[in-house]
């Protein structure tokens, strides 16, 4: 995509969105004509009133009279109505397509994507962005609309009672225009500086008050309030500036419509004295011009909605045109449904795309019906190994085989759905208990539930509160110890009868004797399956099958527990550690 | 948009006089501009309404006489007053807002100075975003209040008595019909302000829930992956996505009924302007000019009054935040007691605790009557496991939190009697989380203390032999640190920590040696500059290096809040108690590498 679009070839990317509507669309627009048509009438009639005040008119014509006007103000507002129920109705509708669209993409971008990308600007492209696009296609089509077809009605009608007033009367109204456009541009730029520097105040409240300590110690106190004072100074600059040009702009704006109105009283009452005007034409003008203010307000505004847009559209094509870097290829086999569970790394290494080695030529290989652990520093590469299990980056080199086939050629959802994960940090949804424990499977019976949490050891708490499987989880329900996290989350994981579990450090918040209970009804519920155990914890990984010590993502040590200890390396230094611990806590 | 979730709204009252009272107190100091603020507001609001009567005259008398003179020297007149109008509003808007800011200015600086000056043990008891938001949005909300011309309220308000003063001047009967259609007119902009409000929650309400779902989904996005939950997800999510749609469009009918209402309302007037009016002017004395002028002022009276409700609202948020204000402003007693006498120009450095008893929450001890004494010079090692007391002990040296019971006396006397600028002068403090700012190498080692000359910050990073790497960094000294000092490396930062402490050359130090590890080049730097800042001077340390325990004089061995062992390095081995164990856990390694 090339850099410098113009607004129009960037704003065409929402066309199919609008197309989607464009029976509503239409009908907008057939009121936006009907709503001027009535417009254009009211102004007639209070001229024709006005004048026949000179040609004694019975009460009754009068009254005749201000009954029209009514009628005629009523269609206006009815159609005023409709074409904001339409138009701006087709905005929202829009807004929900774009946002579901966005959203469906979200779900297909991979692990790698999410790292490189802070949640806050993508809830920004959600939010600011949309919003911007959303300003566009509701006021922007309709007051855009509105502006067109309010001169195509209004200004032969003006033309057509005398021309050279409406030329004259009209002067003041493009400037109008064009101040709009150019303060309303200023004003929006000093106004996004004000929110910049707002937030670098804020960043320094924040820091100094998390660094409060250091302040105290070194008696900074009078510095960084001095340091404050001055940000608090450009602070309200740049707010008097915001002030100034607000002013200047409000101020401006009184007199061009009042410009306006001298203008029609001054000429037109000089065309009056001279005949070539009626006093209620004069009054019709005035009342005209009225109507024309707003839409050339709005038109300095829609151009700058449009502005904004374009730049927030192209933000949302950039996200748009993000691919995903892992899915199902050409190298997929779709007759795979099933796995058995044999695990084998071959010579993998990944790299992060900054250049840093996680994990340099691991081998191993696992069965089914064993556990391999994995233990090491932190940093070590554990848990992208565990990443590279269920695919959430693939290698950079070497290749990772399940039942001798590449871990590559099984679709997606088949790997995924056979493999159970429990993460390092035990994420929860906002949810309730039950659900949480059921994510991963689509009919989930409430003896499944039961029975995974009873194998995670949580099924207690749980129906220890008040709500039992229906309590809410998170900020507006109950908060959960890390250990109850962590042990939902392996129910979680449970929930799925995976083939293959792993539980990345998914224990390190429950004490050693749950986090025994819960291993061994693992081991009976797993039998015949393939466990993927990680722990700083000796403890929890002695009994294993296999014991990888990763160090600076490379297999340092492999073996059993005895093997390794024997060995007298790394493995035993933790070992020893670990004990040396246990003793301390000991001593009262 | 800076934050989706918002404090709840207030329900408190839009007029609290006493709060009004103390808000004002702000602007007094600046007496002169509320001076002029009146006068203007009160021209402008004479100038308004003068024009169209000025119309009326040229209509019926100038117009209507062909008087070509006349017509010329009203016309003047009005686009006299017009510009003078103008000129006014801009002075008007200008003052009115610079008094806003500078109100808020004071206030804003007062509330930081404010916060500086809390004990340390009220920011452990008050989360930090809170505070954040006393100092930036609750002002903001105030800002708001200024800036939304509500000072302009009694412009607007003089502005309506003068109109009802010249419109019953002109034709009092006329003037009550018109007026007839402004009941309505206000109960249909209460109504609709009340029913636009109560939108405007439920679409708050939908934008909250619609951000919730997705900042846990995209945070979650990799759990929703794994467990194949795509599709379901996107269901979930396009139900709340429609349920904010909805909100929006139900928002949407209440704008679109309102405007063509307020509209058919102002023809109404009309309306019966000219019937009634009409019929008048056919009968008696109503000419057309005043028909012009009094259509005209339904115009000039019905915009302040639509306005009215939305202002209402602003004020109602504006006290809310005053009241969380001067709430905390109120908290008088969390400020830092500064009331001891002495102000040592140096100390000897002779620090001693007496039976010393420490408490987080009343019945919960972390320190349980320790007692040891360093002397002037002698360099003392706390060790101890996670949580026996270590951070504790150092924070109440320099008297971040206050004793349960007991004491402690630096030259033999109490920290309580010392002046607390003067006692923090003379310690410096080494934190195992380094804390650095946002801003240069150079401000970071001074901490903005500008009396601290260039040439003693590079006499004092050569020692600690920091300069090479400082000079390497891209503008050297200048080099802008991001956040937290993101952009150095561990071992960097606690370089830099290590010559902020030497520039304030204490005579007390207390080191909480940082534990992340660094390459063996950078330990190499950092223990010789742990040898340079505790030279000739008192040391408390908690101490995580070999090196560091073979130098102290005195290790103190704590165990869950208790002092159970002390001495030297080769006494306490040689005792083979809990120091032996702790050895081995925590400093055994190093030996091997």
């Amino acid at each position: 995509m090339s850099k410098n679009q113009s607004a129009p070839e960037i704003l065409i990317s929402l066309k199919p969105y609008l197309v989607r509507y464009r029976k509503k669309l239409i009908l907008g627009l057939l009121f936006v004509f009907l709503t001027n048509l009535f417009n254009v009438t009211g102004p007639i009639l209070v001229a024709g009133a006005v004048d026949s005040l000179k040609l004694n008119p019975t009460s009754g014509a009068l009254l005749g009279y201000g009954l029209v006007i009514l009628f005629v103000a009523a269609g206006r507002g009815i159609f005023l109505y409709l074409v904001r129920q339409t138009i701006i109705v087709v905005s929202r509708e829009a807004e929900f397509d774009i946002r579901n669209d966005l959203y469906q993409h979200l779900q297909t971008l991979s692990a790698s994507f999410y790292k490189s990308h802070n949640t806050g600007d993508l809830l920004a492209k959600n939010t600011n962005d949309i919003n911007a696009v959303r300003s566009f296609l509701g006021p922007g089509i309709m007051y855009s609309a509105n502006t067109l077809v309010s001169f195509f009605f209004i200004i032969p009608v003006m033309l057509w009672i005398n021309w050279k007033l409406t030329l004259l009367v009209l002067v003041p109204l493009p400037v109008m225009s064009y101040l709009v456009f150019r303060m309303g541009k200023l004003i929006h730029q000093v106004y996004s500086d004000i929110q910049g520097h707002y937030s670098v105040l804020t960043t320094r409240v924040q820091e100094n008050l998390s660094g409060i300590r250091i302040v105290k110690s070194f008696v900074r106190e009078s510095a960084e309030i001095r340091r404050f004072t001055e940000l608090n100074g450009i602070y309200q600059d740049k707010n008097l500036k915001l002030a100034w040009y607000q002013s200047f702009f409000y101020a401006s704006m009184t007199l061009l419509i009042g410009l306006s109105v001298v203008l029609v009283v001054w000429a037109g009452g000089a065309l009056v004295i001279s005949g070539a005007l009626t006093i209620g034409q004069m009054t019709q003008f005035v009342m005209y011009i009225g109507m024309l203010i707003w839409p050339m307000v709005a038109l300095g505004w829609v151009m700058n909605i449009i502005q904004q847009a374009a730049a927030s559209q192209k933000r949302l094509n950039q996200l748009t045109d993000e691919t995903p870097e892992i899915s199902d290829s050409s190298a997929t086999d779709h007759q795979l449904t099933g796995i058995s569970g044999k695990l084998e790394f071959k010579s993998v290494s990944y790299t992060y795309p900054d250049g840093r080695k996680a994990l340099e030529n691991i081998n191993f290989s696992v069965d089914p019906g064993e556990i391999l652990a994995i233990t090491g520093h932190t940093g070590s590469g554990k848990s992208t190994l565990a990443g590279l299990i269920v695919r959430l980056f693939d290698p950079t080199s070497g290749v990772i085989l399940l039942d001798g086939r590449d871990l590559k050629s099984y679709p997606l959802k088949v790997l995924r759905s056979k493999t159970g994960y429990v993460p390092q940090e035990s994420f929860l949804f906002s949810d309730t208990i039950g659900n949480n424990i059921a994510f991963g499977v689509e009919s989930a019976g409430d003896q499944d539930v039961l029975e995974a949490s009873e194998t995670a050891l949580i099924r207690e708490n749980i129906e220890g509160f008040p709500n039992r499987f229906e309590t809410v989880v998170g900020e507006r329900g109950i908060t959960l110890s890390g250990g109850q996290k962590q042990r939902t989350s392996i129910a979680r994981a449970l929930m799925k009868n995976p083939d293959i579990l792993i539980l990345d450090d998914s224990l390190s918040a429950v004490d050693t004797q749950t986090e025994d209970a819960i291993l061994t009804r693992l081991r009976e519920k797993l039998a015949g399956k393939t466990v993927i155990l990680i722990s700083h914890r000796i403890s929890a990984i002695k009994s294993a099958d296999q014991i990888v010590v990763l160090s600076h993502g490379q297999v340092a040590e492999i073996g059993k527990h005895s093997e390794l200890v024997d060995h007298g390396g790394l493995y035993s230094a933790l070992y020893v550690r670990q004990l040396l611990e246990e003793e301390l806590k000991a001593i009262s | 948009m800076s934050a989706p979730f918002h404090e709840d709204e207030p329900s408190g009252k839009a007029l609290d006089w006493q709060l009004l009272k103390r808000l004002f107190t702000y602007v007094r100091p600046h007496k002169k501009w509320v001076a002029w603020g009146v006068v203007f507001s009160v021209t402008a609001s004479l100038l308004g309404p003068l024009r169209p009567w000025l119309s009326h005259y040229a209509i019926d008398h100038s117009i209507a006489e062909g008087d070509w003179q006349g017509l010329h020297l009203i016309g003047a007149a009005i686009l006299g007053l017009l510009i003078l109008e103008v000129l006014f509003q801009f002075g008007l808007t200008y003052i009115t807002q610079y008094l806003g800011q500078k109100a808020i200015y004071d206030l804003r600086q007062q509330i930081f100075s404010f916060i500086q000056y809390l004990n340390l043990s009220f920011f452990d008891k008050n989360p930090i975003g809170r505070l954040i938001s006393r100092v930036t949005s609750d002002v903001e909300v105030l800002n708001e209040m200024f800036s939304s011309g509500l000072v302009a309220v009694f412009g607007d308000l003089f502005r309506l008595v003068f109109i009802l003063v010249l419109m019953f001047l002109t034709d009092w009967k006329l003037s009550l019909i018109t007026l007839s259609v402004l009941p309505p007119m206000i109960y249909a902009s209460f109504l609709f302000r009340r029913k636009a409000r109560e939108s405007y929650l439920e679409v708050r309400g939908q934008v909250a829930k619609l951000m919730t779902f997705l900042q846990e989904h995209i945070t979650g996005m990799q759990i929703i992956q794994i467990f194949n939950r795509e599709n379901r997800e996107m269901d979930r999510f396009k139900k709340i996505n429609s349920d904010h749609r909805d909100a929006h469009i139900r928002g949407i009918f209440y704008y679109s009924v309102f405007y063509p209402v307020v509209d058919f309302l102002s023809s109404l007037a009309i309306a019966l302007i000219i019937w009634y009016g009409g019929g008048e002017a056919v009968q008696s004395g109503v000419t057309l000019g005043v028909l012009f002028m009094f259509i005209q002022y339904v115009e000039q009276f019905f915009r302040p009054i639509r306005d009215l409700s939305e202002k209402y609202d602003i004020m109602q948020r504006a006290m809310a935040s005053s009241e969380r204000i001067f709430k905390l402003l109120d908290r008088e007693p969390w400020v830092e007691k500064t009331d001891g006498q002495i102000k040592p120009p140096a100390l000897r450095g002779q620090v001693e605790f007496r039976n010393v008893w420490s408490a987080y929450t009343d019945d919960q001890f972390v320190l349980k009557g320790v007692s040891f004494e360093a002397r002037p010079g002698e360099k003392t090692a706390i060790v101890g496991a996670t949580g026996s007391g270590k951070t504790t002990i150092i924070s109440l040296i320099n008297r971040f939190y206050p004793l349960s019971s007991g004491s402690i006396l630096i030259d033999g006397i109490p920290v309580e009697s010392f002046d607390l600028p003067s006692l923090r002068n003379r310690i410096g403090v080494v934190l195992q989380d380094v804390f650095l700012f946002t801003g240069s190498v150079y401000d970071n080692l001074t901490l903005g203390n500008r009396e601290i000359p260039m040439e003693s910050v590079l006499k004092a990073a050569q020692l600690v032999q920091a300069h090479d790497f400082i000079s390497a960094l891209p503008g050297g000294y200048e080099f802008m640190l991001t956040e937290r000092g993101g952009n150095l490396s561990a071992g960097q930062r606690q370089l830099i920590s290590f010559i902020r402490v030497l520039l304030y050359n204490p005579d007390i130090v207390i080191l909480d040696e940082a534990t992340s590890s660094v390459d063996t080049t950078t330990e190499a730097l950092i223990q010789n500059a742990i040898e340079v800042i505790l030279q000739n001077r008192t040391a408390i340390i908690i101490a995580h290096r070999l090196s560091t325990i073979h130098r102290s004089d005195k290790i103190i061995v704590l165990h869950k809040g208790e002092v159970r062992e002390s001495g030297t390095h080769t006494e306490l081995l040689a005792a083979n108690g809990i120091y032996r164990k702790l050895y081995q856990l925590q400093y055994s390694e190093q030996e091997i590498g």
